[in-house]
């Protein structure tokens, strides 16, 4: 009895121990909105006043409605051109599926172990060849037919019932009218989660967009808290309330669509 | 060669699936294949900007030389050998607690470990940048609590610059992979763990004998993802120990990857030389990867 309460104890513990650190940074993240930045480099760890101050000088420092807007642009534009491509893939090489696809598919699969970090720089040319780096499509474009993304597509397609499709061949759909007006409304549960990834992916973006864009007025909300804070005396009561702003639109989807969110992750390794 | 399609409606079923994945393919050849094919022809040659000039080996040869590029292979290997263990422990551990149909709170738990993974990877990092700082709030608690007595120098000291950063990825990362675990273990007939209670094995021999190795493809798939995901290392490292007046000995936690975009977008611009050593990053990742298929005895890699 006792060496299973002790048991019992110590995994409590451990647990209270692993929320308690998961969520210590999100607090402070709050608790620093409101203070100024020398209380929060001292460690201040209780409500100040500086909130309203802090929001102020941001709006002072960087033009907070663009950098958002910006960052929306890219995110919602990235993720409703990702999911097109990357259904339309992942349904057709689960449908139809013949030696070649399969071998295309491994192929493209593979892809997913080069780092980005071999790609960026024959892709950094490549747009400036064209004449198209500072734009957001160059942006969006290199990550449009991401391998996990259509992986994703693929597995959850094998949910997709067979007999729908075939009814609606039966009542004389093309194979095209099938996937947009059967596939896509009998999955939107997978479009969720797929969404969410895709968004929190593009929303978050830092690397290639830093290479990417080059103008001012088209810098997105991560470009933005990375440069405030490479300051020499970062403002870091300014530069929380700006992570607040960024991370509000994650945390509220992570909350609000949660199961999504999960299965989106999950999906993969079914 | 023999003719792949046996009748003309098949060929036209690969007609049509050809027509559904060919965005992707496109895209897939322009950004991704075509890129790593230019990739190893750039690292043939050297030069400032656009003045360049073919030398063959010539970079293979610089990169052995190059002390700079040994500090951040180091410092990679560093960050990959203790990070992804721990993680991938720590995150098996926490799931296979939380998997108990006795525990109370469990989607509490599951939702607070999970958090950290809605952060970008900038946000967090700077996050903790603020709180690591010298006089900062980890420091006071530690203090605090009696666990040290004079404050840690955390991005100030090279060793304490990289214990850091291996704390970041740990926390963004722990949550994310116990949902993998947790989804793998929920997959686990729990008459298995029955029967063999039944022949007295105790919870640590069921661990062993049971748990693990019924987690193996997923074990095998978050250790692949680690892997890649810390090879790559880049948004932490400039954020939270890169750069401001927190490193002076800036080369501590200097990455692969944030070498190759100083090679290209910070200094004079040699694409050939980066090109060569970002064929590091390909060449180790493929060979961890296959290691650890070999390791899973899963020979399907």
């Amino acid at each position: 009895m006792i060496v299973v309460k002790l048991r019992s104890f110590v995994r409590y513990s451990f647990l209270n121990i692993a929320a308690f650190v998961s969520i210590f940074p999100f607090v402070w993240m709050i608790i620093g909105a409101t203070n100024s930045a020398t209380d929060i480099t001292r460690g201040k760890f209780t409500l100040g006043t500086e909130l309203i101050n802090n929001f102020k000088m941001l709006n002072e420092m960087v033009d907070l409605p663009r950098l958002f807007g910006n960052s929306a642009k890219i995110a919602l534009g990235g993720m409703v051109l990702q999911l097109f491509v990357a259904s339309l893939a992942g349904y057709g090489f689960e449908i139809y599926r013949n030696k070649i696809s399969e071998k295309v598919y491994t192929v493209l699969l593979l892809t997913m172990m080069v780092p980005f970090a071999a790609l960026m720089i024959p892709l950094f040319k490549l747009f400036a060849g064209f004449n198209m780096l500072d734009n957001y499509i160059a942006v969006i474009l290199p990550t449009l037919a991401m391998p996990f993304m259509i992986f994703f597509f693929r597995q959850n397609t094998k949910t997709f019932p067979i007999e729908l499709l075939q009814a609606a061949r039966v009542d004389g759909l093309n194979e095209f009218q099938i996937f947009f007006r059967i596939y896509m409304p009998t999955m939107k549960a997978t479009y969720a989660a797929a969404g969410i990834l895709s968004f929190m992916t593009f929303w978050n973006s830092y690397l290639w967009p830093l290479i990417v864009i080059q103008s001012d007025d088209k810098q997105t909300l991560t470009l933005a808290i990375s440069s405030l804070s490479s300051a020499y005396f970062p403002e870091y009561g300014v530069i929380m309330v700006a992570i607040v702003i960024a991370t509000a639109p994650t945390l509220l989807i992570f909350f609000l669509l949660q199961k999504y969110f999960v299965a989106g992750m999950l999906g993969s390794i079914k | 060669m023999k003719s792949i399609f046996i009748s003309k409606k098949e060929r036209r079923k690969a007609l049509v699936g050809g027509s559904f994945v060919a965005i992707a393919f496109v895209l897939a050849c322009v950004f991704a294949i075509y890129p790593i094919i230019n990739s190893l022809i750039l690292s043939t040659t050297s030069g400032r900007g656009v003045v360049t000039e073919f030398v063959g080996l010539g970079n293979v040869k610089r990169i052995f030389n190059d002390t700079v590029f040994k500090t951040a292979l180091k410092n990679t290997f560093i960050f990959f050998v203790f990070q992804v263990p721990i993680m991938l422990t720590l995150a098996l551990f926490i799931a296979s607690l939380l998997n108990d149909r006795t525990l109370k709170f469990k989607g509490l738990y599951r939702t607070a470990i999970f958090l950290p993974c809605v952060t970008s990877l900038v946000a967090y990092s700077i996050l903790f940048k603020s709180m690591f700082s010298s006089d900062g709030i980890v420091n006071q608690l530690l203090l605090f609590t009696g666990m040290i007595d004079v404050p840690i120098a955390w991005l100030r000291d090279a060793f304490w610059a990289k214990v850091t950063v291996v704390i970041a990825i740990t926390w963004r990362w722990t949550g994310y992979n116990m949902i993998f675990y947790l989804a793998g273990l929920q997959n686990i007939d729990p008459c298995i763990y029955e029967a063999s209670e039944i022949d007295g094995a105790s919870k640590t021999k069921q661990f062993f004998a049971i748990t693990i190795p019924l987690l193996k493809p997923v074990i095998l798939f978050t250790s692949i993802m680690s892997t890649i995901g810390t090879l790559q290392l880049f948004d932490e490292v400039v954020n939270l120990t890169g750069g401001g007046a927190s490193s002076p000995s800036l080369n501590a936690t200097l990455t692969l990857t944030q070498y190759i975009f100083d090679l290209s977008f910070k200094f004079v611009p040699n694409f050939g030389y980066a090109a060569t050593v970002s064929y590091v990053i390909v060449f180790f990742t493929a060979i961890l990867a296959i290691l650890q298929f070999r390791v899973a005895g899963d020979d399907r890699g």
